[in-house]
C-alpha cells in the first residue's frame, strides 16, 4: 500500500482539525481543569463530535459505524493530540469500540456498537493494576459463582472512568499472574453492586479513575469472548491502542515543535532573534527529521491495522516506542527553548508536556515497547 | 497481448539469449562493478560483452532519450526491464558518474550539441567521468572554490587544485566547477566546464584514507585548456547546476543507511546467546541495537513515504537533506554496532583470518559518509533555514 493519504483522508484530517480547534482545544482543556471538572470533557462537545460520526469511525457499517478504518481514526487522534482535545476518543472509540468488536459475540456487538457509534454509550477498558502496563500480570480474580461470576480486585488508569456506563474488566479466571492464558474479559456496568469508581487526578487534567471491585456479581453473558481466552482479542486490541496513542503523540509532538519554532522566530536576546543561533537551529532541525520519521512509522502502523498485516504487533510497538521517544524530546525541548515563559502555567506549552507524559505511559512506555519490539524482532 | 505484455515477452527472450552466464552472478563488491572508459578495468571479459550488447539497445541507461543513446523507455517499460533483469539475476551492465550525475545535469542544462557530443559515449561506456568539486579550502563551503578559469577567447585556461576527486586517476573526462569571475558574491562567478583528463597540465595523486586505499585523488591543473563549447549553462551561473547535481549525489549516499538483510539483533544473538525469554544476554547492547533497528525501520518507511508522496504530487521540502543527514548517521551507528557485536575479529586489519579487515575498514570508511556530499552539520543548516525558515 502506498504510504500516502488519499484525498478523502486529507479532508477528514482537515475537518477534524477545524472542529477540535474550535470546540475542544487547549483553551477548553484549561477551562475544564480550572473548574475541576470531574468528567474531564464537555458532553455538548461530545454530541457535536458524535454528529460527525467519529465515535463509529472504525466500527463496521453493519453495526452502525462509518467503516472508515483505523487510518481514519488515527488521523482524528493525531488532531486530538495537536489540540490536546479533552474528549473521550481514546477510552470509548480507540479502546471500547475496538474491544467490543474484537471480543464481543454477535448479540453483544448488535446491542452495544450502534449506541456507541451514536455517541450515547461510553465503554472503557479496566486493565492496569500496578504502576506499569503489564497485561499478562493481571491478578484481579473472577470466580465462577452459580450462573455467573464474582469479581474481586482493583484497577487503575481507567480512562474516562466517570463517564463510562460499561467497563471492560480484564480478570483472571485461571492460571497465575504472568500467564497470557487464563484471562477473561467481562462487561461490568458502572452501577454494579460492589463496584466503586474513584476519581483520580493525573498531571494532564483529563478524566481518569480507579476501580475497586468487591464481590461484584455479573451474569454469564457478561463475558466478552471466551472464558480464559481473552488474550488474542485483547492483544490485538492493545496493538491497535498502542498505534492510536502513537498517533495522538505524533500530534502532540508536532504541535509542540511548531509552537517552539514559532517562538524561536519571535524571541529576541542579545539583539537577535534566538532562532538565528546555530545551537538552537541544529536541535530544531534534528527534531524535525525525527518527526518526519515518526510520521512515516505511524502511517505504516495504521495501515497495518486495516490491512490485517501479520507484522502488526512489531509495528505497533515500534510506533509507540518511537513516538514516546520523540514526544518526550519535543516537549522537553519545547519547555527549554521557551525559557522562563515556558515554565509558567499561563503559557500553554506546559499542557503539552503534561499530556505527552500520560499518553506515553498509557499502555506501555518507551521501555516497555522497545523491549517488546526487540523481543518480537528475535532478540 | 497488450503492448506491455509483448514488451515483457520480447525483453525476457532477448535477455535470456544475450546475458552471459557470468553476468548473472551477484556482484562481489564495489571493485567488481563495470565502469567503462578508454582503459576499462575488466575483471571478466563478459563485462564488456554485456555492456556492449545492452548499449546497442540503449539499455545501459533505459530511461534516457534514444537520440542520446538511451533506451527511450517509459516508466512502465523501464520497470519491466528491471523486473526481467532481476528475474535472471542480471547485473547492471554499467555504473558511472556519467549516468548518475553528469547525465541528468546535461539533460537539464546542456545545449543540444553538448548532449549529442557527451551523452552517447556515456551510454556506450566509452568515456568515464569524474567530478571536480571540492578543493582544499572549499569543503562544506563549496562556493568559496578558487580554481581559476581565465578567458582566452575560444577557450579557458584552468589553474588550481581539486581534492576528493573519486577515480580521477581512472577517469577520461571531468565535470569541474571553476571560478570565472571574482568580483561578485561567492555564488556568482562559478562556471561548470567539461574537459579531457588527458589534457596537458592535469596530474592526479591517489589519497590513502584511514580505512586504507581509496578511489579518492588530489587533482592538479596547471594551465589546462578547456574549450568554450564545453561550458555548460551560462558563464558565471554554474552554482545552480552544481546544486542540482548535489541533490542526486546526496540521495545516492543516503541509500547507504538502509538496513541490511540480516538484522543486527539476530547476529548478536548468535554471538552472545539469549536468556530463557529469548532476550539477548547483554541488556545494554540489546538496547543500543533495538534503538538502531527502530530508527532504521522508521527511516526505511520515510524513504517509501517520500517516494509515494512524490508520485502523488505531494512533496517533503528538503527531503534529500533529511535523508543525507539521517541515513549517514544511521550507517555510522550500524558500523559501530558491527564492531561491538563482532569483538576482536571485527578489529582485524589484514589477513585471511579477518577477511582482510572488511569490518574495520567499512567502519572507518563510514565516518566519511557524514562528511562527503555535504556534512551532517551543513544538512542541518539547510533544514533549519529552508524548511523551518529560521533566520541567518
Amino acid at each position: 500500500m502506498a504510504l500516502v493519504l488519499t484525498e478523502e483522508q486529507v479532508m477528514l484530517k482537515e475537518s477534524a482539525a477545524g472542529l477540535l480547534a474550535e470546540k475542544a482545544g487547549v483553551a477548553q482543556l484549561r477551562a475544564l481543569r480550572d473548574a475541576d471538572d470531574a468528567l474531564g470533557f464537555a458532553p455538548d462537545v461530545w454530541r457535536d463530535i458524535a454528529g460527525m460520526g467519529w465515535p463509529g469511525i472504525a466500527i463496521p457499517e453493519s453495526y452502525g459505524g462509518l467503516g472508515y478504518g483505523y487510518i481514519g481514526l488515527g488521523l482524528v487522534l493525531e488532531q486530538a493530540g495537536r489540540h490536546l482535545s479533552p474528549v473521550p476518543l481514546q477510552s470509548t472509540v480507540l479502546l471500547g469500540a475496538t474491544l467490543l468488536n474484537a471480543l464481543g459475540s454477535e448479540a453483544q456487538k448488535q446491542a452495544l456498537l450502534a449506541p456507541l457509534a451514536a455517541g450515547e454509550l461510553h465503554v472503557t477498558l479496566a486493565l492496569q493494576e500496578g504502576p506499569l502496563h503489564a497485561p499478562e500480570d493481571t491478578a484481579l480474580k473472577a470466580e465462577a459463582d452459580g450462573a455467573g461470576y464474582r469479581l474481586h480486585g482493583s484497577k487503575c488508569l481507567v480512562l474516562d472512568a466517570l463517564a463510562a456506563q460499561q467497563f471492560v474488566v480484564i480478570a483472571r479466571t485461571s492460571g497465575e499472574p504472568g500467564d497470557s492464558a487464563g484471562l477473561t474479559a467481562f462487561l461490568v456496568p458502572a452501577d454494579a453492586a460492589g463496584l466503586t469508581v474513584e476519581r483520580r487526578s493525573l498531571v494532564d487534567a483529563r478524566g481518569v479513575g480507579a476501580l475497586q471491585l468487591d464481590a461484584v456479581q455479573v451474569p454469564a453473558d457478561a463475558v466478552l469472548g471466551d472464558v480464559d481466552g481473552a488474550w488474542d482479542g485483547l492483544s490485538r486490541s492493545l496493538d491497535i491502542a498502542y498505534i492510536g496513542l502513537a498517533a495522538e503523540l505524533l500530534g502532540i509532538a508536532s504541535e509542540a515543535f511548531e509552537r517552539t519554532v514559532g517562538y524561536l522566530k519571535e524571541r529576541k536576546q542579545f539583539g537577535k532573534v534566538i532562532g538565528s543561533f546555530q545551537g538552537l537551529q541544529h536541535r530544531a532541525a534534528e527534531l524535525f527529521a525525527e518527526l518526519e520519521l515518526s510520521r512515516s512509522l505511524v502511517l505504516k502502523a495504521l495501515q497495518a491495522i486495516d490491512a490485517d498485516d501479520p507484522q502488526l504487533p512489531v509495528l505497533a510497538s515500534a510506533a509507540k516506542a518511537k513516538l514516546c521517544e520523540v514526544a518526550q524530546r519535543a516537549t522537553n525541548e519545547g519547555i527549554q527553548m521557551h525559557g522562563g515563559i515556558g515554565m509558567t502555567d499561563e503559557y500553554d506549552i506546559g499542557f503539552f508536556i503534561k499530556r505527552a507524559r500520560v499518553a506515553q505511559h498509557c499502555f506501555g512506555d518507551y521501555n516497555y515497547h522497545l523491549d517488546r519490539f526487540a523481543r518480537l524482532s528475535g532478540f | 497481448m497488450s503492448d506491455l505484455e509483448k514488451f515483457r515477452a520480447d525483453t525476457r527472450a532477448w535477455l535470456e539469449e544475450n546475458c552471459p552466464p557470468a553476468m548473472r552472478e551477484p556482484v562481489r563488491g564495489f571493485d567488481d562493478l563495470y565502469m567503462g572508459g578508454r582503459n576499462p578495468e575488466v575483471d571478466h571479459p563478459d563485462q564488456q560483452v554485456w555492456c556492449q550488447r545492452m548499449a546497442e539497445r540503449g539499455w545501459t541507461v533505459p530511461h534516457w532519450p534514444r537520440e542520446y543513446g538511451g533506451g527511450g523507455l517509459n516508466k512502465e517499460e523501464a520497470k519491466i526491464l528491471q523486473q526481467e533483469m532481476a528475474r535472471i539475476g542480471a547485473r547492471r551492465p554499467l555504473e558511472s558518474f556519467g549516468i548518475s550525475m553528469l547525465g541528468p545535469a546535461l539533460l537539464k542544462f546542456g545545449t543540444e550539441a553538448q548532449k549529442q557530443e557527451h551523452l552517447p559515449p556515456i551510454c556506450r561506456g566509452e568515456i568515464r567521468w569524474c567530478q571536480g568539486y571540492s578543493e582544499p579550502n572549499a569543503g562544506s563551503d563549496l562556493a568559496s572554490l578558487q580554481t581559476r578559469a581565465e578567458d582566452r577567447g575560444d577557450h579557458y585556461l584552468i589553474n588550481g587544485q581539486k581534492v576528493w576527486t573519486s577515480y580521477a586517476d581512472k577517469a577520461d573526462w571531468i565535470f569541474c566547477l571553476v571560478r570565472t569571475d571574482n568580483s561578485g558574491s561567492k555564488h556568482e562567478g562559478i562556471s561548470f566546464v567539461l574537459f579531457d583528463m588527458a589534457s596537458e597540465g592535469v596530474t592526479t595523486r591517489p589519497i590513502k584514507l584511514i580505512s586504507g586505499s581509496s578511489p579518492f585523488c588530489e587533482t592538479f591543473f596547471d594551465n589546462v585548456r578547456a574549450e568554450k563549447r564545453n561550458l555548460v549553462g551560462e558563464e558565471g551561473k554554474g552554482w545552480a547546476i552544481a546544486k542540482y547535481l548535489l541533490t542526486h549525489e546526496r540521495e545516492m549516499i543516503s541509500g547507504f543507511g538502509t538496513a541490511p538483510k540480516k538484522s543486527l539483533g539476530s547476529v548478536a544473538v548468535e554471538t552472545y546467546g539469549a536468556d530463557a525469554s529469548g532476550r539477548l544476554r547483554n541488556g545494554i547492547l540489546r538496547h543500543t541495537i533495538a534503538q538502531y533497528q527502530l530508527d532504521a525501520l522508521a527511516f526505511g518507511a520515510t524513504m517509501s513515504r517520500v517516494g509515494d508522496e512524490a508520485k502523488a504530487g505531494q512533496g517533503l521540502g528538503a527531503a534529500s537533506s533529511i535523508f543525507k543527514y539521517y541515513g549517514t548517521e544511521l550507517n555510522k551507528r550500524r558500523n559501530e554496532l558491527n564492531l561491538a557485536i563482532g569483538g576482536e575479529p571485527a578489529l582485524g586489519w589484514d589477513g585471511d583470518v579477518y577477511e582482510g579487515g572488511a569490518t574495520s575498514r567499512d567502519w572507518l570508511r563510514s565516518k566519511g559518509n557524514s562528511i562527503e556530499g555535504g556534512t551532517s552539520e551543513v544538512q542541518l543548516n539547510i533544514i533549519a533555514k529552508r524548511v523551518l525558515g529560521l533566520p541567518d
